[in-house]
């Protein structure tokens, strides 16, 4: 397992630096992943102006409070805690495990779900309430049917 | 409005089918459910069938088709993992509206073996193992692992739920395992998403449940003797929680339905004698005791360390075997759970038997989220 840490790493450390070369010609992994021609990728959130509950993903009516068309654009932080997590040893077929599946609740707002990188698989090494930050990179070299690429962001410790 | 009296009720032996078809195992259970009431289908007024996997092809009237044509009302319902409960609540509105006065309600489920949840797919690229985790074990972790950031909760106090439900199932001869695990042998099983291993997962099987529900009034003409009360009849979706899109709540939901399901009983958790609920992992199974009020918040580990919820306990929690080692056939779940009650409230539930148990509550959830809670009491 220990081996096949080092290896994530060195994989990510790889991702870290295909992303640094541009954004030019990748897509994002999810609509909420916001991929500008130029400057720094965001995750974005949709915010209800009336009671302020944060969404993923567009939409004109809040589930919280039930205001139509009160929404309003978000840039997320990249900073946040963690809340939850799980470390995954079995997942589909083709899927490197173990991974952290992590739940992080942004500074400001929104909470979202993804792999919390660079720390090694184990419950000693993960604290809740830990502080991480969002980082983006290639999706894992994940290609759709097309062979387009993919970015996707990660959690990493602060 | 009538009250609601369970008359018949059975499950088949968990187990699995290769060779037969979802009708097949579901005509099973509704004909011992039958048997069960004393009555026949010609006597059924209605009928509602729970079922996922084939939720598109008319499950109930391919039963019908097995076991009698007498062209009955038929409704088929999917509900994720609350399929049968809500078949059995759908039943129990109709004669609670005194459209009728005996009707079926039948849960069946073939499974396939393996992982159950998020693949993917759609467009794009899958997301599984780089957005984090879809899969039933690893949510129901996340939600385990919460209850750990707020209380302390251990990887071994999850895993002790798994002893104890093993354990009961061992007095369940319609149990698909009957097999004694060890706290050792729960801990260092495969570990599939921490802190679940292996054996924390619940078994995906075949299997069927049926009950026929009549109304006060059939009830006192058949015979009350082994009539079981349907004392209430809850259901609740998923109200709006913070982390909402990211963690498929499974406490505000059975929050909701709990305080429905006392309010219309008229009753507390401490006028409960025995709970199955929704152990569909052994994290979930702790959560529940707070949700459904058997403990204050931040005492459920407390519950489990000090054999509360054990047979012979305080109040005893899935002296079936829990889905965990009774086994999980998704639709059929829901109305295994009220046998199970029902075998207790009437005495017959063997060497599990809750001693003097008057009155049983059921509880599932299915994510997404629909989460049905039934009170059930000895007439
Ligand atoms: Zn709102």
């Amino acid at each position: 397992m220990y081996l096949n840490y080092k290896k994530n790493l060195f994989q990510c450390y790889l991702k870290h630096k295909y992303f640094y070369g541009g954004n030019k010609n990748m897509l994002p992994a999810v609509d909420y992943l916001i991929v500008p021609d130029k400057g720094d990728p965001y995750l974005e959130g949709h915010k209800c102006n009336v009671c302020e509950a944060i969404f993923l993903g567009e939409r004109t009516v809040c589930s919280k409070c039930f205001a139509r068309d009160k929404m309003s654009k978000v840039k997320l932080s990249n900073n946040g805690t963690l809340y939850s997590y799980s470390i995954v040893y079995r997942s589909f077929p083709g899927i490197d495990v173990p991974y952290i599946s992590a739940l992080v609740d942004l500074e400001d707002g929104g909470t979202v779900k993804g792999n919390l990188i660079n720390v090694e698989p184990d419950p000693d090494n993960v604290d809740f309430g830990m502080k991480v930050k969002v980082v983006y990179g290639d999706a894992l070299g994940r290609k759709d049917k097309d062979g387009n690429s993919y970015m996707s962001y990660f959690f990493e410790p602060a | 409005m009538s009250d609601v009296y369970v008359l018949g009720v059975d499950m088949i032996k968990f187990g699995r089918f290769p060779g037969r078809t979802v009708p097949n195992i579901g005509a099973e259970a509704a004909l011992m459910a039958l048997d069960d009431a004393g009555l026949t289908i010609k006597d059924m007024q209605a009928m509602y069938c729970g079922n996922l996997g084939q939720a598109n092809a008319m499950v109930g009237q391919r039963i019908l088709q097995e076991i009698g044509q007498t062209g009955i009302p038929v409704v088929n319902c999917a509900n994720a993992c609350a399929t049968g409960a809500t078949a059995f609540r759908e039943a129990w509105m109709s004669i609670k509206a005194e459209m009728y006065d005996v009707v079926l309600a039948v849960g069946v489920e073939q499974m396939g073996k393996g992982l159950l949840g998020g693949a993917g797919g759609g467009d794009g690229i899958p997301k599984e193992g780089l957005l984090g985790s879809g899969t039933m074990p690893c949510v129901f972790a996340e939600a385990g692992m919460e209850h750990s950031s707020k209380y302390g909760t251990t990887f071994e106090q999850f895993a002790k739920i798994s002893v104890k439900n093993h354990h009961h199932s061992t007095l369940n001869p319609k149990a698909m395992y009957q097999i004694e695990t060890p706290l050792d042998d729960v801990m260092n099983a495969e570990m599939i998403s921490y802190p679940n291993t292996k054996l924390m997962c619940s078994v995906n099987v075949d299997g069927s449940a049926a009950a026929v529900l009549v109304s006060e009034k059939k009830a006192k003409e058949l015979g009350m003797q082994r009539a079981i009360k349907v004392r209430a009849s809850a259901l609740a979706s998923d109200p709006y929680t913070d982390r909402d899109l990211v963690m498929p709540d499974v406490n505000a939901c059975t929050r909701l339905a709990a305080a429905d399901a006392y309010e219309q009983a008229g009753l507390g958790a401490e006028d409960i004698n025995l709970v199955e609920l929704h152990d569909c992992f052994a994290t979930a199974e702790m959560l529940h005791y707070e949700n459904l009020g058997l403990c204050k918040d931040g005492e459920a580990g407390m519950m489990i360390d000090e054999g509360h919820v054990e047979l012979g306990g305080k109040i005893p929690v899935n002296v079936s075997g829990g889905l965990l080692s009774k086994g999980h056939p998704l639709g059929a779940t829901g109305i295994a759970n009220i046998y199970e009650v029902c075998s207790h409230l009437r005495g017959e539930a063997g060497k599990r038997q809750v001693d003097g148990a008057r009155i049983g509550m059921t509880h599932v959830i299915g994510l997404g989220t629909a989460c049905a809670i039934h009170i059930l009491e000895k007439s």
